[in-house]
């Protein structure tokens, strides 16, 4: 097997860059085991010489503090990688080095990528690679990532330590004169009664209880119970003393004792400031805009409207595309397939499924397209910096603003690439409230339903109308989110101590491989599950069919209807079938009659289904809001994807399936229609924007969650949640006589 | 003088004296290179007044104002 490679350093430091260059197309994302972080693979190849290559996630430490540090450990414990590859910014060497000190302090053999030398040069910072290395004792090679330079000499020295395997000695830094002698005993024990020193280094263990490391001591606690609880008496009284002499805490103490020794070894020459080091850059002058007080809220207003703009409006044409590619399709197969079931699955069932699935994924693509630009630039964690201060307030992050946008935060986008955002949020709370309300945006396929009802019942107030759902959306989706992060999801904030790394022009390179990672892993796995679920939910709106008794009736209608016309009317009308016929008034007035028994068999097919008895059946309940079986239905459909709501009404209504772009027609009857009131409208209208996301969302909620339980509660929650609205507003509505016809 | 880092004013420097937290936010504030030593140099702060914007070692950071009220900074 290829010599593993694991690729570490801080975020911004330039460490997808350097992946990408090594593996280029040779790389493959998934996950590691049971969480979601992202975990990327990829070989590089020279001279026939193969590396295995693992980018391990962006962190700034390797205390547990968070997933990506947890999972970053573990890779680097139970695989242990033949070397570590640690890239540093050269321009920032001071604070990258800290998590360097850490890989020494474990003693994992490392060697360091000096990257962006041309940055600090310009910023007339100079460093000593060879000094360091010799300070350290593990090469150090410089790089420029974004150029590629450096790459071949990087990898010698990588593949030199690969190659001859020597034990390391793990650096010892003094932490001083209070924890050392602590730190000796406890290691002394701890290689006393082998105290997990077959995976972990003992003085690291004892490190790991002075820093009160979550996972190592649950892993200890359950190793050795007695032994660890002794070493945590002993952290205990060392913690006792440095709060009492010091007014501090062992980790605080270990951690100031690693700068220090960092900074002593920058001072042996290895680091030269040309200037003044917090003077300002380019990009400072850039923030001195960007992120004023006043032109910055509007550049960002501007810079969001052009995302989402650029991802709506360039997708329309592809998504054209693909949706008359699948008409195009689903016609020509009917045409060939004997009518039937077989067909009837395959047309509705499979590539209407698949269909809609696809036809979302020029949207994916624009969109991560445009947020990888945003990101790469730099751009994202100002607008994180701006906003948070806002949705601190409903338990949320900055980063957040990104996903609500996307998903119809200004109406008309979509919750899939909404939740698939979050990816872009740091903090897991934060991130699980944010992709759980994000649905409650107005998302392009509810606008046609809410398009169908302003239309028949508020057509004068359209425009005040559709502003109100979307400050309706955001004021649910803000206060839901608030009440999970004080209930289900409850919990300190995370910090939101980060950087804001300086402007970088993005390389296509990485944004192409950012897009298109993305985007692949949505047509993979959502799409086998979702071809699943739409077999699923044709066979509810198809099974069990009529009895014959009910068909051969309608048939009965149709010969009725026939015979009775003349003979010559009816061969025109067959005539029509195989080619386009001017129809006389009679014919046509037949073809009408037939049609419309046509509608009514569907009709009571739909009814007589099982979704429709389902629809049947929960008339009990939601009569409150005042929805009969026909609603329940296209309700029922509609978690298929919302824009089916109006289909399925249509259908229901006897109108045949309707087309959501023009549903003349079905917003005519419904304005007839005694049992509809402007009342059940709005009624309507606030449980669609509530209830539960459509399944790819839902699905997409499970897999960025990390578990089928969060997806079932967004279709159980919104769900209940969007009745229990639906329900006030109707009953008080009714009681008060607002809005009654 | 010591001043707690919320209470400093935009472009004001000064040399971090303390940071009393430990936990998570301790381990992230130090994480980042804030520790007691570190000079440091309001940048500014986001249109809403937080968070606030540090220049540390040639790198900006930010935090909000409940998280900087951990820190205490000496300035002249």
């Amino acid at each position: 097997m290829a010599p593993t490679i694991a690729l570490a350093g801080n975020p911004n430091s330039g460490k997808t860059t350097l992946f990408n260059e090594l593996t280029g197309s040779h790389q493959h994302v998934g996950n590691y085991p049971g969480v979601t972080v992202e975990k990327k693979e990829g070989t590089y190849v020279r001279d026939g010489f193969r590396l295995h290559i693992v980018d391990l996630p962006g962190t700034y430490s390797l205390t547990a503090y968070s997933l990506e540090e947890v999972v970053a450990r573990d890779f680097l414990v139970n695989q242990k990688p033949e070397v570590v590859i640690n890239i540093v910014d050269a321009s920032n060497l001071e604070r990258n080095l800290y998590l360097a000190i850490q890989f020494l302090e474990m003693g994992i053999p490392i060697c360091i990528a000096l990257n962006m030398i041309d940055v600090a040069k310009k910023r007339g910072i100079k460093v000593n690679a060879q000094k360091l290395s010799s300070l350290l004792g593990i090469p150090v090679t410089p790089t420029i990532a974004r150029l590629g330079k450096g790459k071949k000499e990087l990898m010698d020295s990588a593949s030199q330590i690969a190659r001859e395997p020597n034990q390391l000695i793990p650096l010892k830094i003094s932490y001083g004169a209070d924890i050392d002698p602590v730190l000796s005993e406890m290691e002394k024990e701890i290689l006393d009664s082998d105290f997990l020193t077959d995976t972990y280094q003992a003085r690291w263990i004892a490190l790991k209880y002075l820093e009160s490391d979550e996972q190592i001591i649950s892993k200890g606690q359950e190793a050795n119970p007695d032994l660890s609880n002794r070493l945590k008496e002993m952290v205990r009284k060392v913690s006792q003393h440095l709060l009492n002499t010091l007014d501090t805490y062992p980790e605080a103490m270990i951690a100031d004792q690693r700068y220090g020794y960092i900074k002593s070894i920058l001072k042996q020459g290895v680091i030269h400031h040309k200037y003044d080091r917090n003077r300002l850059y380019s990009s400072d002058r850039i923030d001195k805009v960007l992120t004023n007080r006043f032109i910055g809220p509007l550049i960002m207003l501007a810079v969001i409207a052009g995302l989402y703009d650029f991802t709506f409006s360039y997708s329309k044409v592809p998504v054209g595309w693909l949706e008359r590619f699948f008409g195009w399709l689903g016609s020509t197969l009917s045409a060939v397939l004997p009518a039937g079931m077989v067909k009837s699955l395959i047309v509705s069932g499979i590539i209407d499924g698949v269909g809609g699935v696809l036809g979302f994924v020029p949207l994916i693509m624009l969109m991560f397209f445009g947020i990888a630009i945003l990101e790469d630039s730099g751009y994202l964690a100002r607008v994180a910096f701006m906003l948070d201060r806002i949705f601190r307030i409903f338990g949320l992050h900055g980063s957040s603003v990104m996903a609500f946008i996307v998903s119809g935060g200004i109406a008309g986008g979509c919750a899939v690439p909404g939740v698939m955002a979050t990816r872009t949020l740091k903090s897991p709370r934060e991130r699980l409230a944010t992709l759980l309300t994000v649905p409650f945006m107005n998302c392009g396929a509810k606008l046609p339903v809410f398009a169908l009802l302003i239309a028949t019942f508020f057509a004068k107030y359209e425009a005040v109308i559709m502003f109100l759902i979307t400050l309706g959306a955001w004021a649910g989706a803000l206060l839901v989110a608030k009440l999970l992060r004080v209930t289900v999801i409850k919990g300190e904030a995370t910090p939101f101590v980060m950087e804001l790394p300086p402007y970088r022009m993005p390389t296509f390179k990485g944004l192409a491989i950012h897009t298109w990672e993305r985007t692949w892993q949505y047509i993979k796995k959502a799409g086998t599950v979702i071809l699943g679920l739409s077999v699923v939910l044709w066979a509810m709106m198809t099974f069990p069919g009529l009895p014959d008794s009910k068909i051969q009736e309608f048939e009965k209608q149709r010969q009725e209807q026939i015979s009775r016309a003349p003979q010559a009317v009816v061969q025109q009308l067959q005539a029509a079938d195989h080619a386009e016929v001017q129809l006389s008034s009679e014919a046509g007035k037949l073809r009408a009659n037939l049609q419309q028994i046509d509608a009514a068999e569907a009709e009571a097919g739909l009814r007589y289904s099982i979704a429709g008895r389902i629809g049947g059946a929960l008339e009990g309940v939601s009569k409150w809001a005042g929805f009969d079986w026909k609603t329940n239905i296209a309700l029922v459909g509609g978690f298929a994807a919302k824009e089916v709501v109006v289909s399925t009404l249509g259908t229901a209504y006897s109108l045949g399936a309707v087309d959501p772009e023009e549903s003349g027609s079905l917003s005519e009857t419904l304005a007839r229609d005694p049992g509809w009131s402007p009342l059940l409208a709005v009624g309507l209208i606030v449980f669609t924007m509530f209830y539960s996301p459509c399944f790819v969302s839902v699905i997409c909620i499970s897999r960025e969650s990390g578990s089928w339980k969060w997806g079932a509660f967004a279709m159980v929650f919104n769900t209940v949640l969007a009745f229990v609205l639906a329900v006030l507003i109707f009953q008080i509505g009714s009681a008060f006589g607002i809005l009654v016809k | 003088m010591r001043i707690n880092l919320r209470n400093m004013h935009d472009n004001q420097e000064g040399t971090i004296a303390s940071i009393k937290v430990a936990g998570e936010l301790g381990r992230r504030i130090r994480d980042m290179g804030l520790v007691p030593g570190t000079e440091i140099r309001i940048q500014g702060r986001a249109p809403l007044y937080d968070p606030v914007a540090l220049r540390v070692m040639g790198a900006t950071l930010t935090l909000r104002n409940n998280e900087a009220d951990y820190i205490e900074v000496e300035v002249e």
